[in-house]
């Protein structure tokens, strides 16, 4: 097992449970294991994130998703330190059901809806990196394409036109999908997202959300590690 | 005291038990022993607990052929799951379940039902579960309501695992006319456990707490194991109760909760026992605890969660609402306990307690309604006769009249649906989830890493139902010596087995015959194999209007790989050498060349040789421990053809790239069909560099090591002397063999 050289203090992660969050433990065995740096769960009532630098918002069905994503998730007391933890600047990610439940609390803009084909969609795919000044994609070089896996019913980035419009005059599109060449195209689309975005960040660029897993490929044995510069980026944003 | 019926009971008598799915000489025993007639409650629990699907009363004489012992097993048949150790503080735990009827009633939720059963099986004893695959058979696709069953058993798959969070990381899809009115659908879990947490179906120790955890007792699924599960479909039954209201609706996220709040609880040894309320419901957790811990239990009724009023004791007991735990407890715990269920905000109460009299004592509204010694329940159904030596002919091989063109039929069969890519299936299935997934599905096997250990296991799910078809009792070995080198390509030495024998109506003459012939097979290979069974399940009755599906015993074998990485069966690297491995006995008996053009089949299969057999198996596990290996895949459906298709195209499946070959072949004079697509035991497919032969050949005892070619290019070429018989670019094979599948699903 591969782990990053850790240069100065270490970074603290908080991962956030949710009942029926189900990608909780693999997003702490990459940052507690692959990463080695010191990572908690906090179950959904908690009411602090102790003193983490970082806070992952994992993917799953909170709540059964039996009502639209995310929307029971939102009132968990943890959902609240969590927006004071953005507002104060720092580095959040919501990863699949995660970044469903970013956007239901109002941390990011815009919708996931179900996929055009109706269908749960698992597969690995690329993804293109379309800006690299938030904390999850400094070491990335523009234009960088991660190999990464979707595993999602709901996952079609959907909002106003006009707010399409602002998120790409503002930059805050930070991932598309794309064919192995970069190019993103109708057929490289998964879920008939617009613009075909699979991820963005919000105006301050702290908090980022994307439907792609990072997790799922971050270790040379799981097909792809190329979504562990995400991670690493985040620990070398907050060390340097 | 006697119990007394609850109002408006009707009138328990002979007539009213055979209703119940009891025969008069079972309705006769339950007297004899009660010393009384049954009240309506407790002859509703001896239907479902002497039914054939709870009871095993046709099969148990005939399963006992299986061997159970072995250095590794921690537990055996008859737990909740059986498992084995693979060190002092790890244990693997392993089930295959059936949930066919259900699934042909309500598609969706029959097979999402028989998800959550086969997961609570595993965490039910304190094991995690970190892996799902799938066995499914159906009718032919072209009939618009088999398209419905096939879309509807997907989606309910993928609805509960991916919403629970446990892959499903592979399993196998095939479609025959003899599945058109019966599918089947056998999912198998495995999970991970420290054998000190493991958590056993027993209640003990009078005094302690009888505690219910989770959905409410409703009116779903009364019957499900009896009347649906143990009969045959005829239109008249139906309509009295077997039908939709026999099928139960799932709940995947409080099956979440359930699953984090017992493993939870087994991990911190809170519990003196626990079941789940699958088949038969409390009837069996009530029954089957007492009778394992040689107690008994009171339990008051009007304390169970009811999600209808006025539930009558008859209901409650043999309701079969989904996402139901049932555990003792301790008093002294009980506050920890409680606690941990909270925290998951599970529904939960304390309904009674264990006692010392050896009965299960059932309260309703005040009124002792039920009164059984449990050992009587669980073990005392009276058995089946053994099968009278009525044996059903073997089937006879159909006319071929065809010249066999082997680009033409290559391309024929990859479109067949039962023989191409089953990614369109798949990918929707969260096959990845829980980081473990080290070949993503397409391959022989499923391998999943064990973290914090060097620990690989690869399994597999394989039931031929038409070798078993064509010749029960070699049929049964080489569903074994296929399912076994299957794990052998990818590197897994095996070390336990699980099974769901699904097969028509035992009662039928010969039917039995056949059943007894593939235990037998089965049995036998597994001491070939060293093998012990830990657990399985049997389905009988998967018959429409007296007219069976192939018998289809379906194996789930557990492999592992002690600190070398897996091999996955597609070509992965330019210029490797492509190897055959094996004897080459083939024929074109019971194949799936014969079953593609003659649309029926039969002759009897080439036996397994066991020696020839378990030294490819060594040949295999040796070349992937020393790293010799880049691909590995088993020859069975299809053949040679088929097979080294597979190796150059199914790479797509898995998202890596594909590769061609070219290789060259001697073709025997007269048997071109046979070389091609004939179908034997004992063969595979290697690929590996160059520089590594030598030291394979070095590896090799009793298997025939033959180049043939290399791996490469665009195409997959062969050639037999000056003669090209295949020249097929890679993208035409690739689309072939995905488009039908994908077509269903569109």
């Amino acid at each position: 097992m591969t782990s990053v050289e850790v240069t100065g203090r270490p970074v603290k992660f908080a991962v956030t449970v949710f009942p029926g969050s189900n990608c909780d433990h693999d997003a702490e065995h990459v940052i507690g294991t692959v990463l080695g740096q010191p990572v908690r769960s906090l179950w959904h009532s908690e009411r602090t994130l102790h003193g983490a630098d970082v806070v992952i918002v994992p993917g799953g069905f909170a709540h059964g998703d039996y009502l639209r994503t995310g929307a029971i998730a939102r009132f968990s007391p943890v959902m609240k330190a969590v927006q004071a933890h953005a507002k104060a600047g720092k580095p959040v990610i919501g990863i699949c059901n995660g970044f469903q439940i970013l956007c239901e609390v109002g941390l990011l803009p815009g919708v996931l809806m179900r996929n055009l084909s109706l269908k749960f969609i698992c597969e690995f795919l690329h993804v293109r990196v379309e800006r690299t000044d938030t904390p999850f994609t400094s070491l990335c070089h523009p234009g960088q394409l991660i190999r990464m896996p979707i595993a999602h019913g709901e996952g079609r980035y959907t909002a106003h036109a006009s707010t399409v419009a602002g998120l790409e005059r503002r930059g805050q599109v930070v991932f598309r999908y794309c064919d192995a060449r970069g190019e993103a195209t109708p057929e490289s689309n998964p879920n008939g997202s617009m613009n075909s975005i699979a991820g963005i960040c919000n105006e301050a660029r702290n908090v980022v959300g994307l439907m792609p897993h990072p997790e799922r490929a971050s270790e040379e044995f799981l097909t792809s590690a190329d979504g562990r510069v995400m991670f690493e980026s985040v620990v070398a944003s907050l060390t340097r | 005291m006697r119990p007394v019926p609850a109002p408006g009971d009707p009138v328990v008598n002979a007539a009213l038990a055979t209703k119940l799915g009891l025969t008069a000489a079972e309705y006769r025993a339950i007297v004899r022993s009660l010393g009384r007639t049954p009240t309506y409650a407790e002859l509703g629990m001896f239907s479902v607990m002497w039914s054939e699907h709870c009871s095993y009363k046709h099969s148990r004489r005939i399963i006992a052929m299986y061997p159970k012992k072995g250095p590794l097993v921690l537990q055996g048949p008859g737990e909740n799951a059986g498992g084995v150790r693979l060190a002092p503080n790890l244990a693997v735990l392993l089930k295959v379940e059936s949930h066919n009827h259900p699934s042909m009633v309500e598609p969706y939720q029959g097979a999402a039902t028989g998800v959550g059963g086969i997961l609570r099986d595993i965490f039910t004893m304190g094991a995690r579960p970190i892996a799902l695959m799938d066995s499914l058979r159906f009718g032919l696709p072209n009939d618009p309501k088999t398209r419905r069953i096939v879309t509807g058993v997907v989606a309910g798959i993928g609805g509960y695992g991916n919403c629970i969070g446990i892959p499903t990381v592979g399993g196998e899809l095939e479609f025959s006319p003899s599945y058109k009115y019966n599918c089947l659908v056998n999912a198998m879990a495995v999970g991970v456990i420290d054998p000190k947490d493991l958590t056993r179906a027993k209640a003990a120790g009078a005094g302690n707490l009888v505690v219910y955890m989770g959905s409410m007792t409703g009116r779903d699924g009364i019957h499900g194991a009896s009347l649906l599960a143990s009969q045959g479909f005829t239109k008249k039954r139906k309509d009295e109760g077997g039908g939709i209201s026999a099928v139960q609706v799932s709940d995947p996220f409080l099956g979440k909760l359930l699953m984090e709040a017992s493993i939870e609880l087994c991990t911190k040894h809170l519990l003196v026992g626990m079941q789940d309320m699958g088949a038969a419901g409390l009837t069996c957790s009530t029954i089957e605890m007492s009778a394992k811990g040689n107690s008994g239990m009171d339990v008051d009724l009007d304390r169970i969660p009811q999600r209808a009023a006025g539930m009558t004791p008859y209901e409650i007991l043999l309701s079969e609402s989904q996402e139901r735990m049932f555990f003792v407890v301790e008093p002294r715990k009980w506050k920890a306990v409680r606690a941990v269920v909270r925290k998951y905000g599970i529904p939960f109460a304390v309904v009674g307690k264990v006692r010392s009299h050896k009965r299960v004592r059932l309260m309703h509204h005040g009124r002792l309604v039920v009164d059984i010694p449990p050992a009587v329940m669980a073990d005392g159904v009276p058995l089946c006769p053994l099968p009278k030596p009525v044996r059903l002919a073997y089937p006879k091989a159909p006319p071929l009249r065809r010249r066999c063109d082997p680009q033409r039929d290559l391309l024929s069969m990859l479109a067949d649906p039962s023989l191409g890519s089953k990614r369109p299936v798949w990918r929707q299935y969260d096959h990845m989830v829980r980081t473990n997934t080290a070949i993503l599905p397409g391959s022989d096997a499923g391998v999943l890493r064990l973290k914090g250990t060097d620990f690989c296991i690869a399994i597999t799910v394989d039931g031929p139902g038409r070798l078993v078809a064509a010749h029960p009792f070699i049929g049964g070995q080489l569903a074994m010596a296929e399912a076994a080198r299957n794990v052998a390509c990818a590197g897994g030495k095996v070390l336990a087995f699980t099974n769901g024998l699904n097969f028509p109506n035992p009662d039928r003459p010969g039917n039995l015959w056949q059943f007894r012939e593939a235990v037998r097979g089965i049995a036998l290979a597994a001491r070939r194999l060293r093998t012990p069974v830990v657990s399985g399940n049997v389905s009988f009755y998967n018959e429409h209007q007296a007219a069976g599906i192939d018998p289809t015993p379906i194996i789930g074998m557990l492999g592992v790989l002690d600190g070398y990485p897996p091999v996955p069966q597609w070509f992965r690297r330019e210029g490797d050498l492509v190897v055959l491995l094996g004897p080459g006995r083939v024929s074109l008996n019971a194949s799936a060349y014969q079953a593609h053009f003659a649309g029926r089949f039969g002759g009897v299969p080439v036996a397994v040789d066991w020696k020839s057999e378990l030294a490819l198996h060594a040949l295999l596990i040796e070349g992937a421990k020393r790293g010799l290996l880049s691909s590995a895949h088993d020859l069975a459906d299809g053949g040679f053809l088929l097979g080294l298709a597979e190796c150059c195209v199914s790479g797509a499946d898995a998202d890596v790239p594909m590769l061609g070959c070219g290789i060259d072949v001697r073709e025997p004079a007269g048997a071109v069909a046979e070389f091609y697509f004939g179908e034997g035991p004992s063969r595979a497919i290697v690929s590996l560099p160059e520089r590594a032969l030598g030291d394979f050949r070095s590896v090799a005892r009793g298997v025939t090591v033959t180049v043939l070619g290399r791996v490469g290019g665009d195409a997959l070429r062969v050639r037999a002397g000056t003669r090209e018989r295949v020249g097929v670019g890679i993208p035409r094979l690739a689309d072939a063999r995905e488009r039908t599948l994908k077509r269903l699903f569109e």
